[in-house]
């Protein structure tokens, strides 16, 4: 039995490892992947004050620390199920079953495909799947390519395709339909981007923000929005025209887009192509709860997080006995708000342990999340502070539920 | 291999020296060690990892951090292995995933 047993090694959960192990706990780490980081890897942006965020030498010093204090990490080992048996967690992966009285959840994000007629043909990818390839792994993912969806994911990832110089045609919007919903409605994508704004240099964008302040002048915009796009890094980015098919016999071979109206719908005869050798579908990250949802954690569906969240406190407990969480399974942010909850998740599993009182160094490892998502440079959605207000609220909730089942 | 991005302006030179050998469906191709099966076969330009069971249609790698099982192949003869989770090693023989001899539709209609 392991005293402590972590499941992600993103940043979340190598950072709580540290702190774990800092305080003398036995700590082992399961990831599924080859490489320690999880999404924290294929991360390259130039911050504000000029230096590079590089997720791969950030992932090499917190795996390096981790193993210098005597954390096991076994890597390829993919879990496929934690249930618990009387006060133990059962964790089951592909070789071993392992057993801890305290667990913690840190297996991030994946991505939401967009359905788009031809998306099965191969060349056709996640537009993280394109970052991993290009940033981690070091192969192209083809000459040039077409990226579908306008996000802050997918901005970011076309700078840093550009910059290892892979051709980016453009990033259009998704043909609008049931699924794809505000993905494919230019009004939505243009409220979205106004608040990722400061990380593009294209002067008509910084400037838009601060013209486009309400309504009318948004709708404004878009009329006015050249069909062609505006170019971010040179790249076009059309809101004024969307993707309705990808062709190619047996592989990807270019995109069917046509011009659509400020409300989404495609107009009839303006259908042309633009060839490309690969695509990338950008429909954003909700969190990866699965092993949350097996274990009975209660959920909620809080949009301003990206999707459905077990719930937990501002202590990283869930609630049931021994089960933590921290990192993107808690809503999606940065990597170093992950890294700040990974510190947080660690605390609060030293403390219940019994072994030293941590109170204070709790209360300060959260006020430092709060503080991060503050300063966050990429903000995946701009009202994640009123999403974890709502979090609170289910958990103040559930835990009257519970006072109240226990004096009736 | 031109597909590598061997120089990047920000991130490290790659060191592209430990060269090993695998088959892909009877071909052999060569590989960097512990690189993700995924990115070799891309890197060789091979895009189709298998084809719909029932359908044939082609498919390729889509998530490329193993959550969709799009790159299932079978290497050295165990089935339904994630290309873009294996580690390349030397001599392994991986192939692609083909359709089912018997329909899955039938199947179905006779367990209905």
């Amino acid at each position: 039995m392991s005293k402590v047993i972590i499941i992600g090694a993103g940043p979340a959960g190598l950072s709580a490892a540290i702190t774990i192990a800092e305080n003398g706990l036995d700590v082992l780490v399961l990831d599924e992947y080859m490489i320690a980081g999880g999404r924290l890897l294929g991360q390259l942006y130039e911050e504000p004050n000029g230096n590079w965020w590089n997720g791969i030498k950030e992932s090499q010093k917190l795996y390096e620390k981790a193993v210098e204090l005597g954390v096991k990490i076994y890597l390829n080992t993919p879990v496929s199920n934690i249930e618990k048996i009387d006060d133990t967690w059962v964790i089951y992966t592909n070789t071993e079953t392992y057993t801890t009285s305290h667990l913690l959840l840190a297996t991030g994000a994946a991505e939401a495909p967009l359905p788009i007629p031809g998306w099965t043909l191969p060349g056709v990818m996640s537009v993280g799947a394109a970052q991993v390839m290009t940033n981690v792994h070091r192969v192209k993912p083809g000459y040039h390519g077409v990226i579908i969806g306008v996000n802050v994911l997918s901005s970011a990832i076309a700078m840093e395709l550009k910059l290892a110089g892979i051709g980016v045609e453009c990033i259009a919007l998704p043909k609008m339909n049931k699924v794809t919903k505000e993905s494919g409605n230019p009004m939505d994508v243009m409220n979205s981007l106004l608040h990722v704004s400061h990380m593009a240099p294209s002067t008509f964008v910084k400037l838009g923000s601060k013209l486009m302040k309400n309504e009318f002048m948004k709708k404004l915009g878009i009329s006015f929005f050249p069909k062609s796009g505006v170019k971010m890094w040179d790249i076009p980015i059309m809101l004024r025209k969307a993707v309705i098919e990808i062709y190619g016999d047996g592989k990807v071979e270019g995109v069917k887009v046509a011009t659509i109206s400020p409300t989404g719908e495609v107009i009839a005869g303006t259908e042309e192509k633009i060839g490309a050798d690969f695509v990338c579908i950008a429909g954003g990250l909700y969190p990866l709860a699965e092993l949350a949802a097996v274990a009975g954690c209660p959920f909620y569906h809080i949009e301003e997080l990206g999707g459905y969240i077990p719930l937990h406190n501002e202590r990283m407990e869930t609630t049931l006995d021994g089960l933590y969480v921290a990192g993107n399974i808690t809503g999606i942010e940065g990597a170093k708000v992950a890294i700040s909850q990974g510190i947080t998740a660690g605390l609060s599993i030293i403390h219940n342990y019994g072994l030293s009182n941590q109170e204070a160094a709790i209360q300060a490892a959260i006020h430092h999340i709060e503080q991060t998502r503050k300063e966050a440079f990429i903000q995946f959605h701009p009202a994640v502070k009123e999403g974890k207000q709502k979090l609170k609220q289910h958990w103040e909730n559930h835990r009257n539920s519970k006072k109240l089942e226990i004096l009736s | 291999m031109t597909r590598r991005i061997i120089n990047h302006p920000v991130l490290d030179k790659i060191d592209e020296t430990n060269v090993i050998s695998f088959t892909f469906n009877n071909t052999e191709l060569r590989g960097l060690k512990n690189e993700s099966l995924a990115a070799a076969l891309l890197a060789n330009g091979i895009r189709t990892l298998r084809v719909h069971e029932e359908s044939g249609t082609p498919r390729g790698i889509y998530c490329n951090i193993g959550h969709c099982f799009e790159c299932r192949v079978t290497v050295d003869g165990q089935q339904g292995v994630r290309a873009c989770l294996t580690p390349l090693k030397e001599g392994i023989n991986v192939s692609s995933g083909e359709t089912f001899l018997t329909s899955v539709r039938d199947w179905r209609s006779e367990n209905e």
